[in-house]
């Protein structure tokens, strides 16, 4: 069942198309992978679709449960259950972990604080702790994937997942990834590292503001890494016809 | 009168324990009082307020904060505290200053401190403000501090509950050599309230260190002026001045931060952000399914700790 539709998208930022007459078709209950070099537009994608200031002027559509959602705000279309976690995290001062993680809980108790932070492998010790620079940006990380998952959303966009995180600390965040998958929740997982693009079962290939192909995850990982990662034509895909998909 | 102002500075059961020192004026009259070893408390009635001097004899540890409840249960009236304290050598004091005003209408409270902290001493002092929704509300206080050599001292001044009405606030510390003062201001203000604030620190000592803090909110019309001002003049000074306004509505805030450093092995740093709330954050939380109203709120309750 399709959950999200992309409609002929264009975004133009400053006099150039970051997204160019994109379409995609995203199946609920499942995760996927938006794969691309940096400058394909995957962030772009992610921020229309969640409606964010500056990327609200577009062309084409976006569906979400079968109904256009491109008139409305962003706490609109989380209210419909759509989120996004940045590649970097807001740092709020004063404002602590639970108090953070509860705004967005559905069930509003410290069990449920507690809970979502053993998930993404952290100790009941943050719950008073300030989403700050007293922070490092891969806890930050892993308490906005917390605050999404006392969210239980129907689709998250996690933008570069495993950015900041250490080595040691990679294993919680996918687990949490498989938990909001169990959950029921959609996953896009943006991206431009193989080693996240594993953990989804489908992904879209990104260049230049356009899908160029999508597919079981196995089908184009190769492709992906053999040929988008060495490429030398980054965001050009018509001058890249030594490497047809 | 007593227990109206107790219960809303909730401090019903501090009033009860004999082991807590308090005192609680009310205009210019001391309603309640407890003394307790290694403080002496005199107060004088005055004909507009109270004259209060708190000495800390020297190596007192005072264990539990002393509670002073400064309130006006009247709709028109001034009150003028004195308050001079003495932290003597080695001492430690910690002060939670209540005041109340819940009957606004034309009220003055103004106050003139002074503290004097002992060599090694540690006093750290509390003020918050519980305001009349309603405004019509003047406050105007003036603290100087001087701190001995080693000695800290912390201030926290927070006026978030009710209307602001006009305050002015001027805290000015005198640092001697390895002594530490940390100022800190939250103050969020509304309808047309203004709001000036002056926090001034010399770090005159060697190895004196200062921080000065401030975080204020304005919305509707409301008017702020914040100066923050660090002198460092001795070796290795290092000091820090951190504002930060969040302005909305037809809000104005303006920030005027003084560092001057006249010694070459002194340090201090600045910075100062006013504006509206910053849009990750706003877009975080509205992408967490709260409206921007909700945000906001949020956002601003975390920056001024309320």
């Amino acid at each position: 069942m399709e959950i999200l539709k992309v409609q002929n998208l264009t975004l133009t930022l400053d006099g150039r198309k970051i997204l160019d007459n994109l379409t995609m078709s995203v199946t609920a209950g499942r995760i996927h992978a938006i794969v691309g070099p940096n400058g394909a537009g995957k962030s772009s994608l992610a921020y229309t679709i969640m409606g964010l200031e500056g990327y609200r002027n577009i062309e084409g559509d976006i569906i979400f449960e079968g109904e256009s959602i491109k008139g409305l705000s962003i706490d609109e279309r989380a209210r419909r259950g759509i989120t996004l976690a940045w590649q970097e995290p807001a740092r709020f001062e004063g404002l602590s972990v639970r108090q953070f993680i509860l705004a967005a809980a559905k069930e509003k108790s410290t069990d449920a604080v507690k809970q979502a932070l053993e998930r993404v492998g952290l100790g009941p010790e943050y719950i008073n702790r300030a989403v700050d620079k007293t922070l490092s940006g891969g806890e930050r990380k892993k308490i906005e994937l917390a605050s999404i998952l006392a969210m239980r959303p129907k689709l998250v966009m996690l933008d570069e997942p495993d950015s900041g995180i250490d080595v040691m600390s990679l294993e919680n965040i996918f687990g949490a990834i498989k938990y909001l998958k169990q959950q029921g929740t959609t996953v896009l997982l943006i991206t431009h590292s193989p080693v996240v693009m594993e953990h989804a079962e489908h992904a879209f290939l990104m260049c230049r503001g356009e899908i160029l192909e999508d597919g079981p995850m196995e089908k184009l990982l190769p492709y992906f890494k053999g040929n988008c990662i060495p490429c030398r034509h980054k965001n050009q895909p018509e001058l890249n016809g030594e490497f047809p998909i | 009168m007593s227990k109206d102002l107790s219960k809303l500075a909730g401090i019903d059961d501090v009033l009860h324990d004999p082991e807590t020192a308090h005192l609680m004026i009310n205009l210019n009259k001391v309603l309640s009082r407890n003394d307790i070893p290694g403080i002496e408390i005199q107060t004088e009635e005055l004909s507009d307020g109270v004259s209060i001097k708190m000495v800390v004899k020297e190596g007192a540890i005072i264990k539990k904060p002393v509670h002073l409840c400064l309130g006006i249960t009247h709709t028109q009236a001034v009150q003028r505290i004195l308050m001079d304290i003495i932290v003597e050598d080695g001492a430690k004091i910690d002060i939670f200053s209540h005041c109340i005003f819940p009957y606004g209408g034309d009220i003055k409270h103004i106050m003139n401190a002074t503290a004097k902290i002992g060599r090694g001493a540690n006093y750290s002092y509390i003020e918050r403000h519980i305001h009349s929704p309603k405004g019509g509300i003047f406050i105007d206080t003036k603290t100087k501090v001087s701190l001995g050599e080693g000695a800290r001292y912390k201030s926290d001044f927070e006026l978030l509950r009710g209307r602001v009405g006009e305050i002015n606030l001027d805290y000015e510390a005198e640092c001697d050599a390895r002594s530490v003062v940390e100022m800190t201001t939250k103050i969020s203000g509304s309808g047309d309230d203004i709001i000036k604030t002056r926090e001034t620190a010399y770090l005159v000592g060697e190895h004196s260190t200062g921080v000065l803090n401030s975080r204020i909110a304005v919305k509707d019309e409301a008017r702020a002026e914040v100066y923050n001002k660090l002198v460092a003049r001795a070796a290795y000074a290092r000091g820090h001045v951190d504002c930060k306004e969040i302005v909305q509505g037809r809000g104005s805030a303006q920030a005027i931060p003084i560092v001057e450093v006249a010694h070459p092995k002194a340090h201090i740093t600045h910075e100062a952000a006013i504006g509206s709330v910053d849009t990750k954050q706003l877009e975080t939380l509205m992408a967490r399914g709260l409206s921007e109203e909700e945000a906001v709120d949020l956002i601003v309750s975390g920056l001024l700790g309320a």
